[in-house]
């Protein structure tokens, strides 16, 4: 019987070996995967006892973990709460959001980049702390931001984006209303649980960050693009060349009232204006026709040039893409120009729009970590700035900043006006429904030479009273502050 | 063949006495060491009854080595202390399971009872190495011990009687204890095989009819033995303990294998195991629900009764990697039923992917010295004892191991001398002494036959004892 012996033994040879084999994938392969899954406990369990890294901007921690004597030795804090959060995000038992979450890593302290540094706390028996985390964003843009946005009222929806055209840093991101991070950091787990469902249940949806997860028709601001697709395009060179105007459109493929659109009481002329007109004074009449004659191919792909349809934001968790279809017909076609029918854009989107036009054309990828340092402030990382695409030729560019400025000089934008400076921008206030106020928005960029900051300003809701909203009396004094902050 | 007196297959073992002494006292350190690690890593210090539990651990340990000098003196050298080192890293990883559960105000005595159960098992230990002075006498039994697996294993399905227990109707109440008659079975089953077809086994191999391709043994010879094993087998699948309906399975095809050398059997076995996998699966909805898990066990995790428990483990071992987080560094209570079935992922996250690899490999020998004792066993019923032994060791343990990783999916055995459990720990105790028994045999030299020559006749009778 030895022979079958032998090979049974061969067998629980192979046994064993499948058995080994599996467990090294699963402890060594598979680990990492393992780990970063959302379920997973014990990441932060043992991240609940750590100290932390911090989140800073400039030099000031707008998170922290600070010593305490409870179970858990250390405490997450956030200074600046409201202004911050949609940014850092919170770091709760239960889950973590923003900055805390797609930086968990490098927090906690488990990154590869960190390697040394665990090594040596290991070796000299101390408790392993996270590395620290440097955003791009500016404090004085953010502040002015968050207070001209709730100084708007107590329950205004809005968001307002400040990009750096040259680099893509995102230099103020404010979205309210916003919500206190502490109280879902706090460790009596039961009140953290009510907060939680607090936040979750309120209406207003405190918990979002609208500059990147909200999409809503961009309005008037969508002209940007349209005009950008239509100087590109050859049949218009200059913002000099006349295109059709009137107080009225009647929409391709519509004969009825439903389809007569206006200029809300605008100056466009009668038959033919300049395009840097039709555009100062947010013509409607001009920019459908406009629409119509160029087509959703080439408008869609303008749009996507300018990052519609895509995700380009890899620090932040959640980015929605701006969506720009490419199967509509002549009447939406026309409706999509001036950014209603069926285009949504998120707030940083139209910034990347302001940008791409400040930047001679190019769209730099928007990024908001810009250091990665370890607990002795070495720094491990520094994101570079990347090219996102190209959106239209320099000279194009030019064209159409000196369009928004004159937009801004003598035309719809005039509230964003700084003295001794030359500023470009762009109003825009889309309809919802006929229920619901329009949503406020605005894009600027400043100085027109060599431009230091892009803004986006968009207020979804607010009480300001129905005939009062629009994006120069609601959008550009904030736009102008952020600028300011800025460029002081 | 080989000019070494008593020399079988080329080879002559010694006592290897001293040997085994020293490998146990190596054991002991394990086990020891473990439990001191348990202290130092969960509550900083030394646990206070460690002198005591050491010297427990180390009587009972003394009173195995002596016993076995004394009745076994040629059994492997190897088998007892890896047994022994085992148990006792099981009995501190419970202890430390014990420790977390107090923690989180769960009941927790699980070490205590292990304990308890570990003595009774070398209690029995003990005792079949005393009894059993030659395993060929459990030959006259075959028949016996058949009906009794059957009858243990029908036990729980009597009223008032038997438990259902995690959907699993294979418990029954003793006074204040539950006891898995199945366990038992088990090594009965394992004995009855073995010495049904030793005595059958050239009938089963030579006599019997081409059907198409394949040489079919008679009915008469196959018959009996076919019986036992569907009676068992319909058994289990009835109580929906689809493990050791596995191991059962396994089990019979490897000693019809080895006992009638015909790989015939292992190709039609393996057909019909996936045949009775596939209808399993189409007809039992706790089957469906078993592999549905396995193949993804992320997507169930919030259903009940979901895949809770695997996942848990699975980020258990994820946390643990290659060299564990040390006693009382991870959270292994958060896996279900972690002291039992469980057990290998409290290990994997504590003692690392290296601890794992290490119960592995331990596993491994006491399967590999089993088959070898098989190997060197010069009767046939005791080879196929070790075998089906041997066997039924390697099925378990990667039936288990298997289902924890995720390799297969899982089903409801528990991990030889690790896991919780006083009816596995007790059959187990008394597997080791069955194959101690059988090694002895096996290298006992082969006795000395006096020489041939003219005087033969007037040589007195020369006492041989085998």
């Amino acid at each position: 019987m030895n022979k079958p012996i032998r090979t049974i033994s061969i067998f629980c040879l192979l046994l064993f070996l499948a058995l080994m084999v599996n467990a090294t994938y699963l402890q060594y392969v598979a680990s990492g995967d393992l780990n970063d899954n959302p379920r997973n406990r014990r990441i932060i369990e043992a991240a609940f006892s750590r100290e932390r890294g911090a989140i800073l901007v400039g030099r000031d921690p707008i998170a922290e973990s600070v010593p305490s004597d409870d179970r858990y030795d250390v405490q997450r804090v956030y200074p600046q709460p409201l202004k911050y959060a949609p940014v850092t995000g919170a770091f709760s038992y239960f889950s973590q959001t923003g900055i805390e979450r797609s930086q968990n890593a490098v927090l906690s302290g488990d990154d590869d980049r960190l390697f040394v540094t665990r090594l040596v706390d290991l070796v000299g028996n101390a408790e392993p702390k996270g590395g620290s985390v440097q955003l791009t964003i500016d404090g004085a843009a953010q502040t002015a931001a968050y207070d001209g946005l709730s100084g708007l009222g107590a329950d205004v929806e809005g968001a307002v984006v400040a990009l750096e055209p040259a680099t893509g840093k995102i230099l103020a991101m404010v979205s309210t209303p916003s919500y206190d991070p502490n109280q879902l950091a706090a460790h009596d787990l039961d009140e953290v649980v009510q907060a939680s469902r607090r936040l979750e249940d309120d209406e207003a949806e405190p918990l979002i960050n609208r500059t990147i997860q909200t999409t809503l028709p961009p309005g008037s601001t969508m002209k940007l693009v349209t005009a950008a697709a239509v100087l590109e395009d050859g049949n218009y060179a200059t913002g000099d060349a006349l295109v059709p105007g009137g107080d009225t459109y009647q929409l391709p493929l519509t004969s009825d009232e439903n389809g007569l659109i206006d200029n809300g009481g605008r100056d466009c002329g009668t038959k033919k204006i300049t395009l840097t007109q039709a555009l100062a004074n947010s013509c409607n009449t001009s920019f459908l026709a406009l629409a119509d004659e160029i087509g959703i191919e080439k408008l869609k792909a303008q749009a996507d040039a300018f990052g519609f349809n895509s995700d380009y934001l890899e620090d932040l968790p959640l980015q929605a893409e701006s969506r720009f279809p490419g199967d509509l017909d002549r009447p939406q076609t026309a409706m999509s120009g001036i950014g209603q029918s069926e285009v949504a854009a998120t707030p940083l989107q139209m910034a990347m729009v302001g940008a791409g036009i400040a930047n001679g054309g190019i769209v730099m990828r928007p990024y908001i970590v810009d250091e990665v340092t370890s607990p002795e402030v070495e720094v491990l990382d520094k994101t570079e700035p990347s090219e996102l695409s190209k959106a239209m030729e320099p000279a194009t560019a030019a064209e159409l900043t000196r369009m928004m400025v004159a937009t801004v000089t003598s035309g719809t934008a005039t509230s964003a006006q700084i003295p001794g400076l030359e500023v470009a921008g762009k109003t825009g206030t889309a309809q919802s429904t006929p229920s619901r106020p329009p949503y406020a928005w605005f894009v600027s960029f400043a100085p027109a030479i060599d431009p230091q900051v892009a803004v986006c300003v968009l207020v979804q809701a607010s009480s300001t009273p129905r005939e009062d909203i629009g994006g120069n009396f609601l959008g550009a004094p904030i736009a102008k502050s952020v600028m300011e902050a800025v460029l002081r | 063949m080989s000019q070494q007196p008593g020399a079988f297959m080329g080879f002559v073992h010694g006592r290897r006495r001293g040997a085994e002494l020293f490998l146990l006292v190596l054991a002991l350190a394990v086990g020891v060491g473990a439990y001191a690690a348990v202290g130092l890593g969960v509550e900083g210090q030394v646990p206070a009854g460690i002198v005591a539990y050491g010297g427990w651990l180390a009587g009972l340990i003394i009173a195995a080595h002596i016993v076995v000098r004394v009745v076994a003196p040629y059994a492997d050298p190897v088998l007892l202390p890896v047994v022994a080192a085992l148990n006792g890293l099981g009995l501190a990883v419970i202890h430390r399971l014990d420790l977390a559960y107090e923690a989180a105000d769960r009941k927790a005595d699980f070490a205590q009872q292990q304990l308890t159960w570990m003595t009774l098992g070398l209690v029995l230990f003990l005792g079949t190495l005393l009894v059993l002075r030659d395993h060929r006498t459990l030959q006259r039994f075959t028949y016996t011990f058949g009906l009794g697996a059957i009858v243990l294993l029908l036990l729980p399905l009597v009223p008032g009687l038997g438990t259902t227990i995690n959907g699993a109707r294979i418990w029954i109440n003793v006074g204040p204890f539950s006891f898995q008659p199945g366990e038992v079975a088990k090594v009965l089953l394992v004995v009855a095989f073995a010495g049904y077809l030793v005595q059958h086994r050239d009938a089963l191999a030579l006599a019997g009819r081409r059907v198409l391709f394949i040489d079919l043994p008679r009915g008469r010879d196959l018959g009996p033995i076919l019986a036992m094993w569907l009676v068992s087998l319909g058994v289990l699948v009835f109580q929906r303990d689809l493990g050791s309906s596995l191991l059962f399975f396994g089990l019979f095809l490897v000693m019809l294998y080895v006992a009638t050398e015909r790989p015939g059997w292992l190709v039609v076995g393996g057909a019909l195991f996936a045949l009775g996998a596939f209808l399993g699966y189409l007809r039992f909805g706790h089957v469906q629900t078993r592999v549905d898990i396995w193949l993804d066990p992320m997507a169930y995790y919030d259903d009940s009764p979901g895949s809770g428990q695997i996942v848990e483990s699975l980020f258990g071992m994820g946390w643990g990697g290659l060299v564990g987080r040390g006693f009382g560094g991870g959270s292994p209570q958060r896996i279900p039923y972690a002291e039992s079935d469980f057990i290998i992922g409290a290990i994997g996250e504590e003692l690392g992917l290296t601890g794992v690899i290490a119960v592995i490999l331990l596993y491994g020998i006491i399967v590999e010295r089993a088959l070898r004792t098989a190997l060197v066993c010069r009767d046939g019923f005791g080879k196929l004892v070790a075998v089906g032994l041997a066997s039924v060791i390697a099925l378990q343990v990667f039936v288990v191991i298997g289902g924890v990783t995720r390799l297969i999916p899982l089903t409801g055995l528990t991990t030889p001398f690790l896991s919780y459990g006083g009816s596995s720990l007790v059959a187990t105790w008394v597997i080791v002494a069955l194959l101690l028994r059988v090694s002895d045999q096996a290298r006992r030299p082969v006795p000395v036959l006096g020489q041939d020559d003219a005087d033969a006749d007037s040589e007195t009778t020369q006492v041989v004892r085998l």
